[in-house]
């Protein structure tokens, strides 16, 4: 059985035209994915059921004793942390702030440690941006900045950018132009038209360097900033002054190098400038296919992207104190339930070292890095592939991910359903 | 079967045509009933003022662009929290509210339907998901269609029945309820970071003008048969001179529906502008409602401002960023492809400012100067001009000229100069106000046949009752109470449950969301139109069968089917 327009969930580009071939209840083929996403599609090795830490053993233990122990390890905590949520759907997403409400717990995503700081920096300037399509069909110059989407999201330039023909550009690969800046040569930089080598840490200079240029006061310049020569600098300028839609794209390269949040914000500031002589977005390459709707849903429940304490009953929110890595660092969380993501591969040592002592339920089909310091794994139906479920992508056009598979495996939705319900039972009768 | 008594209730129906009885109301199973047995629970209105729940039919709470305001606004969700307690979740945010917020703070002030006044198409996915948790109240959403590139191309080939037959597939796919227009023309010119200059001027690539979109649209809105009229937020917004714009609008617009109006223009405060700049800015509400007097086949709402802070958000994405580059706070855009766009900046309104000053005087001359107020609609276009807790103090300022007074002497001093307010002596009463918070909303947006907006028998048990005796206050003299009483009832009951009591919210709610499904021939069916699908397929970059809001998203929901002329 073929099913077609699937949705891959895999990264932010969410692509929705996936073909998947389905053979004795198995995925056996993918056409249209991207590797990543065929990797995902074809994964193997699926935990079968939950798992409970004895001593130094692994124990198999049915879905009941894996919801009371973590109804118990979370009514038991002061402060427990739930943390997570990029990689399953939005209908899960919300049980997780109910609970974090009723608990008074703190729940926080994995934007704390990615896109935080672009986050802050739209908390202070605002975000020109637009959908994918929008810039399929207008954009004739593309700036990729500190990222590199043929690794990370290698769809993202044949359905949207280098080459997408759109409704405006009948010829993408030769109508529009595409500028990558980045510290090192990649793939991607490769396929530029023009390629702007910058010095590792001097982002915002050159961001600084392009405003002063747009706004006509390039004449100070030195002859290079970050590495950079000042005329291609005001080369760049001119192509983007003379584009007719121009779109920038960054990743991590911009906004977690030194700088951080202020890279961003210079790069929103150089996008506005550039607005009053032509049209201009700017947008950040989210990686995981639903970190962007943990934000949304976050958002309209609690009003903030991520990082939300409940300890006082309302939602408090203070990036750098009421964040994971910060929470975990200065040991006040007691418990810690973790959602589709895999904090121990990307957490600094001090916080790993903390989530080894205190008691750590994971919610994740596979075992991971995380599962070494969990004491309960339950895996759950992969939402896009037994389980179905809304997720944003990374221009926050929502779409239902499809459930293509029939397995045994209850959603992330239902056992934290369960796990609310119990909770409810005790803290609201 | 659940049922309750409501005795002694001072009651204002408009649409049932009761105004100021006071009365018994028998509830059964969430209706307006004739009469209920001896076991019903009583509620004792004690001679309150009880009124149909309120309707507001241009707000935005719920969707993309919403909650972008949310996002990236922490300043403003510190504004306003509150701890959870109760049944009530946590909330926060003052101009632009968590979804909880927003329908625990409509419910303490007696709403009980709310229209989301812009839902881009292709998003539309995301405001149902809001709407979900806005438990107390029912909702609808307006389908935003002003840069629809489908639609421009068939207004240009003068085909308005395809026109209709495109409107028709957008609004069942998305469960949009209403046609909105939002600066027509001039989103999909923003594209380009552009905009149109009023109704004559094209759209850039498309060759139709604003003028064109309107007509067209207008009738295609009527060949569909929808419940509602045409809801356009005019070209031009926010624009010294831009009233001539909005007369020529209005102009425009044929009586082709007997039923109700043929167009609600939305929030005509930010229209009816008059001087060629900023220096001789003045209020030009005396002619646009002139206008709005000589045609009945047009509705309005205020779009009051209120002084204070707030957060501006439209899919008129070309007019925020003209207003940025005034009040250079912060700014995010957002334009969808095919369809739309859009627009925040936060905003201050200042007593002392000349420009704000004369705003918040225009949104009121509106309102007393359109005769009937069943033609001009209480609203601030939330949180445009105003948040809406603001509304009590809106509704006082119509009902009180010595508010009116007191207030104007702390504006700014050459506001006389540029406003006739001053010698505007109207005083609204309590019935006019009645009309113009829920009975014309109800009658404008096609809802009184399936029981909004009254207290008939066979209604929605949809009531509030506020803490004030209408037959004993003066309202002109006691405009505290009114702010008070409007502010806070006394029982919010929706579909036959009390879900507000003094301010605090009882139950979980289960909101019903209202849409609309025209039924179309097979020959007019988009879903089976090449070139349709062929374009949809290029230009998109969601596949057809993936766009449309999947039923999963509408848990409780009523869809209103339409024969139309196709
Ligand atoms: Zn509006």
């Amino acid at each position: 059985m073929i099913i077609k327009d699937t949705v891959c969930p895999f990264c932010g580009c969410l692509c929705d035209d996936i073909e998947v071939t389905v053979e004795d209840g198995k995925i056996v083929a993918t056409d249209n994915a991207c590797t990543l996403g065929t990797s995902k599609f074809l994964g193997d090795h699926r935990m079968k059921s939950p798992i409970r830490r004895v001593g130094k053993e692994w124990k198999e233990i049915s879905y009941d004793e894996a919801i009371d122990y973590t109804v118990d390890m979370l009514l038991d905590a002061d402060r427990p942390l739930l943390y997570g949520w990029s990689g399953t759907h939005g209908e899960a997403q919300c049980v997780g702030v109910h609970m974090a409400e009723l608990l008074k717990g703190v729940i926080d995503n994995t934007s704390s440690v990615c896109h935080g700081p672009s986050i802050l920096a739209i908390q202070e300037v605002g975000h020109p941006g637009c959908t994918l399509g929008q810039v399929k069909n207008r954009a004739d110059i593309i700036i990729y900045w500190g990222c590199n989407p043929i690794d990370a999201h290698p769809r993202h330039l044949s359905r949207y950018t280098r080459y997408a023909n759109g409704f405006f550009l009948e010829n993408s690969f030769r109508d529009r132009k595409v500028i990558v800046v980045d510290v090192r040569k990649s793939q991607t930089t490769n396929l530029a038209d023009e390629f702007v080598q910058i010095k590792p840490g001097c982002d915002y200079a050159v961001l600084s360097a392009l405003r002063a240029i747009v706004r006509g006061k390039g004449d100070d310049l030195p002859r290079t900033v970050g590495g950079v020569q000042r005329e291609q600098l005001f080369r760049i300028v001119d192509l983007c002054k003379k584009a007719k839609f121009g779109a920038v794209y960054f990743g991590l390269g911009l906004t977690m190098t030194a700088g951080k949040y202020k890279n961003i914000r210079n790069a929103i500031e150089l996008v506005d400038e550039l607005n009053r002589h032509t049209k201009f977005t700017i947008s950040a390459m989210r990686g995981h296919y639903n970190v962007y709707g943990s934000n949304e849903v976050n958002t309209w429940m609690t009003g903030y992207p991520f990082g939300i304490d409940f300890s006082r009953g309302i939602a408090f929110y203070n990036p750098g104190e009421t964040t994971a890595v910060d929470i975990l660092a200065r040991k006040e969380c007691d418990a810690c339930l973790i959602v589709a993501s895999d904090p121990a591969a990307h957490f600094p040592r001090p916080c790993i070292e903390h989530l080894a002592e205190i008691p750590v339920v994971q919610i994740d089909p596979y075992a991971n890095a995380t599962t070494a310091f969990c004491d309960v794994q339950i895996p759950v139906g992969i939402t896009g592939i037994d389980a179905a479920g809304t997720a944003y992508r990374m221009d926050g056009v929502p779409i239902r991910t499809k459930k293509v598979l029939e397995t045994a495996y209850p959603s992330d939705e239902e056992i934290l359903g369960s796990v609310y319900a119990r909770i409810q039972e005790v803290r609201q009768p | 079967m659940s049922e309750i008594l409501i005795k002694n209730a001072y009651v204002i129906d408009p649409i049932s045509g009761v105004n100021g009885e006071t009365m018994d109301i028998a509830i059964r199973d969430g209706r307006i009933v004739e009469d209920v047995g001896g076991g019903a629970e009583v509620i004792d209105a004690r001679g309150a003022l009880t009124l149909p729940g309120g309707i507001d039919s241009h707000t935005h709470i719920c969707g993309t662009k919403v909650n972008f305001g949310r996002y990236m606004s922490p300043e403003d969700m510190r504004a306003g929290r509150t701890a959870r307690h109760g049944y009530m979740h946590a909330t926060s945010g003052y101009s632009v509210p968590t979804t909880y917020g927003n329908s625990y703070r409509y419910s303490r002030m007696g709403y009980t339907t709310l229209l989301e006044g812009a839902m881009a198409p292709l998003e539309a996915r995301h405001t149902h998901e809001e709407f979900l948790y806005t438990p107390l109240q029912d909702t609808m959403a307006n389908a935003l269609f002003d840069g629809n590139w489908s639609i421009l191309e068939a207004i240009r080939d003068g085909d308005t029945k395809r026109v209709a037959a495109i409107i028709g597939w957008f609004l069942t796919a998305v469960k949009g309820f209403a046609v909105k227009l939002t600066n027509p023309g001039g989103t999909e010119a923003w594209g380009w970071g552009k905009d149109v200059t009023c109704i004559h001027n094209p759209v850039p690539n498309f060759e139709v003008s604003p003028s064109e979109i309107i007509t067209a649209v207008v009738k295609a809105n009527e060949m569909l048969r929808l419940p509602h009229s045409v809801h356009l937020h005019c070209n031009n917004l926010g624009k010294p001179g831009n009233y001539t714009c909005t007369m020529g609008t209005l102009g425009l617009i044929p009586d082709l529906n007997k039923k109700r109006q043929t167009l609600y223009a939305t929030h005509v405060q930010f229209h009816s502008y008059g001087g060629s700049g900023w220096s001789d800015f003045c209020s030009k509400s005396e002619p646009v409602a002139n206008v709005v007097n000589m045609r009945p086949q047009i509705v309005i709402d205020m779009g009051q401002v209120m002084f204070g802070k707030t957060t501006t958000m439209t899919a008129d994405g070309p007019m925020e960023f003209n207003l940025y580059r005034l009040h250079h706070d912060k700014w995010s855009n957002h334009d969808v492809e095919l369809e739309t766009g859009s627009g925040i900046i936060p905003v201050l309104y200042r007593r002392k400012n000349l420009v704000n000053a004369v705003m918040w005087a225009i949104g009121l001359e509106l309102g007393l100067l359109v005769k009937d107020p069943w033609q001009c609609i209480m609203a601030t276009d939330n949180p445009n001009g105003a948040p809406f807790v603001r509304y009590p103090e809106v509704i006082a300022l119509l009902m009180s000229k010595k508010y009116r007074d007191e207030e104007f002497a702390t504006v700014h001093p050459d506001t006389e100069s540029r406003v006739p307010l001053p010698a505007i002596e109207r005083e609204m009463d309590w019935y006019e106000i009645a009309v113009m918070t829920r009975a014309a909303q109800a009658k404008a947006l096609g809802i009184v046949d399936i029981g909004k907006g009254h207290l008939g028998v066979g209604a929605e048990a949809d009531v509030a009752i506020y803490p004030v005796r209408a037959d004993e206050v003066d309202p002109a003299v006691d405009y505290r109470k009114v702010i008070e009483a409007f502010g806070k009832t006394e029982y919010t009951i929706k579909r036959g449950r009390v879900v507000s009591r003094r301010g605090e919210c009882l139950v979980d709610g289960n909101n019903t969301t209202i849409w609309v499904k025209p039924k179309i021939s097979e020959e007019y069916n988009m879903a089976n139109d090449p070139d349709f699908i062929a374009k949809f397929d290029r230009y998109y970059t969601v596949r057809m069968s993936n766009y449309p809001v999947q039923d999963e998203y509408l848990k409780r929901n009523l869809c209103i089917e339409t024969e139309a002329e196709l």
